[in-house]
């Protein structure tokens, strides 16, 4: 505060244009300037701060939680403190030490007791096939023998009773998943992981799974979005074209699918695609086709119902936009001599890239985090990320997988997102 | 519309009626499933297909009367104007707020406020999931409520922003110059006007939750399912004619929705003068 009262730069200019102002009264007006001015952003930040607030602890904060799974774990560290403690120093030169094998059996007749094995377990198996029989199997074996150390030792006691516990690619994963911080899942989210001596690869072929399925996720959005505006852009030209009445009844029957609930769509394309739905029987009645196409739960299906359903964010802001170019250039294009489709190709095109480059990018942002539609009117292979970030969170409880793949869909959103308000700014972001 | 001249060629004349064919064609497209399932829901008979084997309304009464779908209405509208009337006001504030921008870090904020709509709804949903387990708001009426007006809430501060731009800033000035204090002066003068747009906002944000599955698929369990929830059980398990009954109902709220808000903005833009 202070030190924006003090007198600035500026300050003999200002005295230049106000010959009558002294130095002291000057400076006062410029502190109660300030002060209103920050009166006013006070009482601005004051009206937006409930709702930054509530969208940051029930929006937010959940979501960074969440992500946070596929780079946080502590339930090894936390249902194994010993373990976690006792490894982490040994250097995979040959055979831990006794200390660990001892902090191992500790934790393990310590959970079996409390039950507090599941977790672990749950998660070296996920890094492990096998593991959780390992601990499950050693941990029921185990004598009782409270603190004193079996007459041969805990090693031999342990490999006695299962030999995995002496082979370094499961100490080496136990090792890893001791401690909280964890790359595993966001490798394993890409196909790759680390080898027993660090060093990051690619998965073996056949195990890779998610590459794949990030592209098969980019390239449906990607022809939904293509789809989209080949349909749009002349249906935009036409609704910008054409005078008033009909336009009215043209843009309803845009807006109408648009307000439609999707999944009232989406139950409307499966009457409509069945096997014994309406295009086939138009089909068949036609005798263009001898037996009815399979045009739901595959592929055809998902782009053309996810098409549909979000046409009309193509339409919307490049009608937006045509509506705001002026007729007379391309008739003056036209009347100096080009044809039709040059003066198209080079006067009006580039003038609707702005509208096209909008909808692009919001059917394409859009549409890569789909799941209602293609769980409905796909098949097993048309399903996208965000299938197999809801099937790994509730069906195998592997948050830090569906957290991974979650980090990877959320962030090509969000570049795609900070892309869009860059150049279009936020306010276009509403349409209908 | 944007005639031929006069002295088109043939090839102009097919081109533009094959450019109209395929507008046409692209219209259909939008419309003609919307308008296929309608008639299926009077179907007599217990098939979703056509032709149908006479007309009757038992589907309907199916609908109407089904214990389920009785619940999933007053869910569906209870969660609908809660979340609705929660998002109007946060919204509206926020709005009024960020009319006042620039002030340090008001862009960070209006992206923050966006992200609900363009965050991809699973990750919303699990996220929600992830901290409402933990506090005890799954299974139940007030963490859907919650979860909707976060999503709804980016409508109403885009539309209320967007009314907002028009406004005449010196009607406040002169209610103070008056002598109205800024609540007087917000509630005699600024709200009346931009009542219009606040109300488009609400309806966006009833529309939101209205059409919103993924998070009520996450959040929720069988006693608070909502109406878009029980379609996609409905349709994943039972595809019968009361789907498409319920499909039509639904249809027919979001043409009243449609209708509100294209007659509110008509409205609005008379308000402000640019009508």
């Amino acid at each position: 505060m202070a030190a924006l009262a003090e007198p600035g730069p500026d300050q003999g200019a200002n005295r230049g244009a106000n010959p009558g102002l002294d130095r002291a009264e000057a400076r006062a007006l410029r502190a109660r300037l300030w002060r209103s001015e920050r009166r006013r952003q006070l009482r601005a930040f004051g009206l937006v701060a409930p709702l930054a607030l509530f969208l940051a602890v029930v929006f937010v904060l959940p979501i960074v939680q969440m992500l946070g799974a596929a780079w946080h774990d502590r339930s090894v560290a936390d249902a194994m403190p010993r373990t976690a403690a006792a490894i982490a120093s040994w250097d995979r030169d040959g055979p831990p030490s006794e200390e660990v094998y001892a902090a191992i059996a500790a934790d393990l007749i310590a959970g079996r007791q409390t039950r507090a094995l599941a977790l672990p377990a749950q998660r070296l198996n996920q890094e492990l096939t096998g593991f959780r029989t390992v601990i499950f199997g050693t941990a029921r074996a185990l004598p009782d023998l409270g603190a004193d150390a079996p007459p041969e030792g805990w090693r031999d006691t342990l490999t006695g009773i299962d030999d995995r516990w002496a082979d370094t690619a499961h100490l080496v994963v136990l090792q890893r998943a001791a401690r909280p911080w964890t790359s595993y899942y966001m490798l394993h989210a890409l196909d790759m992981e680390r080898g027993l001596d660090d060093r990051i690869a690619r998965q073996p072929p056949d195990e890779r799974l998610f590459v794949q399925l990030a592209l098969r996720t980019l390239g449906i959005a990607a022809t939904v979005t293509v789809v989209c505006a080949v349909m749009g852009f002349p249906l935009a030209y036409l609704l910008a074209t054409v005078s008033g009445g009909v336009r009215a009844v043209l843009l309803v029957m845009v807006l109408l699918p648009f307000w439609t609930s999707l999944l009232v769509r989406t139950a409307a394309w499966i009457v409509m695609l069945q096997s014994e739905g309406l295009v086939n029987s138009a089909l068949m009645w036609t005798g263009a086709i001898g037996e009815p196409l399979r045009l739901i739960y595959n592929r055809f299906g998902v782009i053309a119902v996810m098409s549909q359903v979000l046409l009309p964010f193509m339409v919307l802001p490049l009608y937006a936009v045509m509506q705001g170019i002026s007729p007379w250039y391309m008739r003056a294009a036209q009347s100096l001599g080009a044809p039709f489709a040059t003066a198209f190709r080079r006067v009006y095109l580039p003038q609707t890239m702005p509208g096209l480059a909008a909808g692009t990018l919001l059917v394409f942002m859009l549409s890569i985090g789909y799941y209602i539609t293609p769980a409905l009117v796909g098949g097993r292979g048309d399903q996208m990320l965000s299938y197999f970030i809801a099937f790994y969170a509730t069906e195998t409880a592997n948050w830090g997988l569906a957290a991974a793949l979650g980090t990877m869909l959320t962030g090509i959103v969000a570049v795609l997102f900070v892309l869009y308000s860059r150049v279009f700014g936020t306010r276009e972001l509403s349409v209908g | 519309m944007m005639r031929l001249p006069p002295h088109a060629s043939r090839a102009q004349r097919v081109g533009y009626a094959l450019y109209l064919l395929f507008c046409g064609l692209v219209l259909l497209f939008l419309v003609a499933p919307l308008i296929a399932i309608v008639p299926l829901a009077f179907n007599e008979g217990s098939f979703l297909t056509y032709p149908l084997s006479g007309v009757s309304t038992r589907w309907f009464e199916a609908f109407f009367a089904s214990a389920t779908w009785q619940l999933s209405i007053r869910n569906t509208f209870v969660v609908g104007v809660c979340a609705a009337a929660l998002a109007t006001v946060l919204g509206t504030m926020a709005a009024l707020g960020l009319a006042r921008a620039p002030f340090p870090g008001s862009r960070l904020l209006m992206a923050l406020i966006l992200s609900p709509m363009v965050v991809p709804l699973v990750i919303t949903a699990l996220g929600m999931f992830f901290l409402f387990s933990r506090l005890g708001l799954t299974n139940s009426l007030l963490g859907l409520i919650l979860a909707h007006t976060a999503l709804g809430v980016p409508f109403v501060v885009i539309t209320v922003s967007a009314t907002l731009q028009g406004f005449d800033t010196n009607l406040p000035r002169a209610a103070a110059s008056l002598g109205a204090g800024p609540i007087l002066a917000f509630r005699r003068v600024t709200l009346p006007v931009i009542a219009p747009g606040v109300t488009v906002g609400a309806l966006f944000a009833f529309a939101t939750s209205f059409d919103e599955v993924v998070v009520a698929i996450f959040l929720v369990g069988p006693a608070q399912r909502t109406l878009p929830r029980q379609m996609f059980s409905g349709i994943r398990e039972n595809l019968d004619p009361t789907i498409a009954a319920a499909a039509s109902f639904m249809m027919l709220i979001s043409v009243l929705l449609l209708l509100a808000v294209e007659l509110l903005r008509r409205r609005s833009a008379r308000m402000r003068g640019l009508g």
